[in-house]
């Protein structure tokens, strides 16, 4: 559960954020749509508390955001960032196994080892256990990371998952089982908010989707509500035909020519 | 350890070895050794090799802790100028010596130089991280540059020094500067070891944040992990045993790059093994690397900082072509 009223976040004299108010519920999957620099990364870091609103606030679970600390937060929450390259070489399941580094002191007890071995399993990474992540190909190494992610608030029931671009630079195939991946967590209870770029995931796989325009909220709700002409248009300057299709709730994205 | 205690210059066998042991503590009243054998091994070479293991654990852990730090296998003290930091404001405490030195060493005897090359290695530290750092990431290639730039630059200045120096203070500047345990007494060994001890049992502990940290700052920092703090504490801790180890030892290369290279091959990149194992690693090798410097040439001895980087420059080269093919794949 988190609720976020009338957000600001300015650097010098430019808000990359303004006024945002928005919540998100358990079992729910939010989708952020918007177009670069629209704000959906600042958002993020605003969520996960890596840096803090100029003003507005932020509950989670019913307690502002700031009073808590980092450890704490740490187990409920965990967070997907767009940039996982790492230069020194770790296993696999070593690099899983951070994921539990909130919760144990030195040693990882039996449950943690059990909870590395049940993501790995869901995230279908435990043939690559015993490899260096750095020889893994980029969709590979992005589930590994979501495997990581995962461990961390696998125990949690009230847990918060933050994805920013998940589906970046990977395959038709990974893109689809990790968008899968994100709605299974969200069934299970999880609020799970997402930063997309492609309407036609969000609106697929989303409950509902949030628009962001320099910083500001250009609509919220459900995909078959806001996936429209004037909203897209508003957000990314283009033009639009939705086409029906079938086996989809929403009708897909498709984009005009740009006239220049 | 034993065999360095035994060989030198004046034979002990380990047999002589256990009984001057023996008789020290009171065990046994048998003498079966010369006095001057009693003495070479109680002045001499117990404290270098005392010297030795506190010295090279210091250079492995250290240069453990910093590859964690910077996030590259390649960082180490030497080669990115923490090392010529600490030389030059020892070499400066030595000028100096007039005003400033004469007071601290007042105050506190012998800990000023460490003192003095762990202010010098904290600076560089800082001044590396700083330029090197982009996007919580360090670029290699400008951290090697400002390596580069530091070294030329404390060189220059060390230089200076050395051309100011009087004819007394250069002898203590040369004969410090050649990195040898030669030095050893057991005065240097107490003044030396808490300088040692406090990163040795204090880094072990920033293993799990080192590792987090790995992956970037900001996904350290999701996992609930205070980075500030952790990188301030990893400068502290690792600069203070770099320090303490140049001033009294002068510059000791590639122990550090090498030791924790060594193990991330050899068994994991964890840095809960990777960081001990660092130290105990490290140990062990420089009192076999010091045998070999005294020995190699005997009874002359050969600076150890020549044969480290002997056998350092190859293996460095070796690291840096395979990283290169891995970087292919």
């Amino acid at each position: 559960m988190i609720e976020v009223k009338n957000l600001t976040y300015r650097i010098g004299k430019k808000d990359l954020l303004k006024d945002l108010s928005f919540e998100s519920t358990p079992g729910e999957l939010l989708a952020i749509l918007g177009a670069n620099g629209a704000g959906k990364s600042t958002l993020l870091k605003l969520l996960s508390k890596e840096i803090s609103p100029t003003s507005g606030s932020i509950k989670f679970y019913g307690k502002s955001l700031h009073l808590y600390k980092l450890p704490e937060l740490a187990k409920q929450r965990a967070v997907l960032s767009q940039q996982n390259t790492i230069s020194i070489s770790f296993l696999v399941s070593e690099l899983v196994m951070m994921g539990r580094y909130p919760h144990f002191d030195q040693h990882p007890t039996p449950a943690d080892i059990e909870i590395v071995r049940s993501v790995m399993v869901e995230t279908g990474i435990e043939d690559l256990s015993q490899r260096d992540y750095n020889t893994l190909s980029g969709g590979e190494q992005q589930r590994v990371q979501l495997a990581r992610v995962l461990a961390q608030i696998y125990d949690c029931k009230n847990a918060c998952l933050f994805l920013d671009e998940p589906t970046n630079g990977l395959d038709l195939l990974y893109q689809q089982q990790i968008m899968e991946l994100a709605r299974r967590l969200a069934n299970r209870g999880y609020c799970v908010i997402c930063i997309l770029h492609d309407i036609n995931f969000a609106s697929r796989f989303a409950d509902r989707i949030l628009m962001l325009k320099n910083g500001e909220k250009v609509a919220v709700g459900p995909p078959n509500e806001v996936i429209n002409k004037e909203n897209i248009y508003t957000t990314f300057r283009i033009n639009i035909t939705l086409m029906p299709c079938e086996g989809y709730n929403c009708p897909l994205v498709v984009p005009a020519a740009i006239q220049i | 350890m034993t065999l360095s205690s035994c060989i030198g210059a004046v034979e002990i066998s380990v047999f002589e070895l256990r009984s001057i042991l023996a008789n020290r503590i009171g065990i046994s009243d048998a003498v079966n050794f010369k006095p001057q054998q009693a003495a070479v091994l109680l002045n001499i070479r117990f404290p270098r090799v005392v010297l030795g293991v506190l010295i090279g654990a210091g250079l492995g852990i250290s240069g453990a802790a910093i590859q964690g730090l910077f996030r590259n296998p390649l960082a180490e003290p030497g080669l990115i100028g923490i090392s010529s930091g600490a030389t030059l404001f020892a070499v400066l405490m030595i000028v100096m010596e007039v005003s400033l030195f004469k007071m601290l060493t007042g105050a506190i005897g012998f800990y000023a130089l460490s003192l003095a090359a762990f202010t010098g290695a904290c600076i560089t530290t800082i001044i590396v991280y700083k330029l090197s750092m982009r996007n919580g990431k360090t670029e290699i290639s400008t951290l090697l540059l400002s390596g580069i730039a530091i070294n030329a630059l404390a060189g220059a200045f060390t230089g200076l020094l050395t051309y100011m120096a009087t004819d007394e203070q250069l002898r203590t500047i040369t004969f410090w500067s050649l990195g040898s345990l030669g030095g050893a007494s057991w005065e240097t060994v107490t003044g030396i070891l808490p300088f040692i001890i406090i990163p040795v049992v204090g880094l072990p502990f920033l293993a799990k944040p080192l590792n987090a940290m790995a992956l970037g700052d900001s996904q350290a920092l999701h996992m609930g992990i205070d980075i500030l703090l952790v990188k301030r504490v990893v400068i502290v801790l690792a600069t203070i045993a770099v320090g303490s180890s140049v001033a009294v030892t002068g510059m000791i290369g590639f122990i550090g790059l090498i030791i924790p290279h060594l193990i991330r091959m050899t068994f994991t990149s964890d840095h809960r093994l990777v960081i001990p194992a660092s130290a105990i690693l490290g140990a062990a090798l420089l009192t076999l690397a010091d045998l070999l410097a005294r020995t190699i040439v005997a009874p002359a001895e050969l600076p150890i900082g020549i044969l480290t980087a002997m056998v350092g420059t190859p293996v460095f080269i070796y690291i840096i072509i395979s990283e290169r093919n891995k970087n292919k794949l």
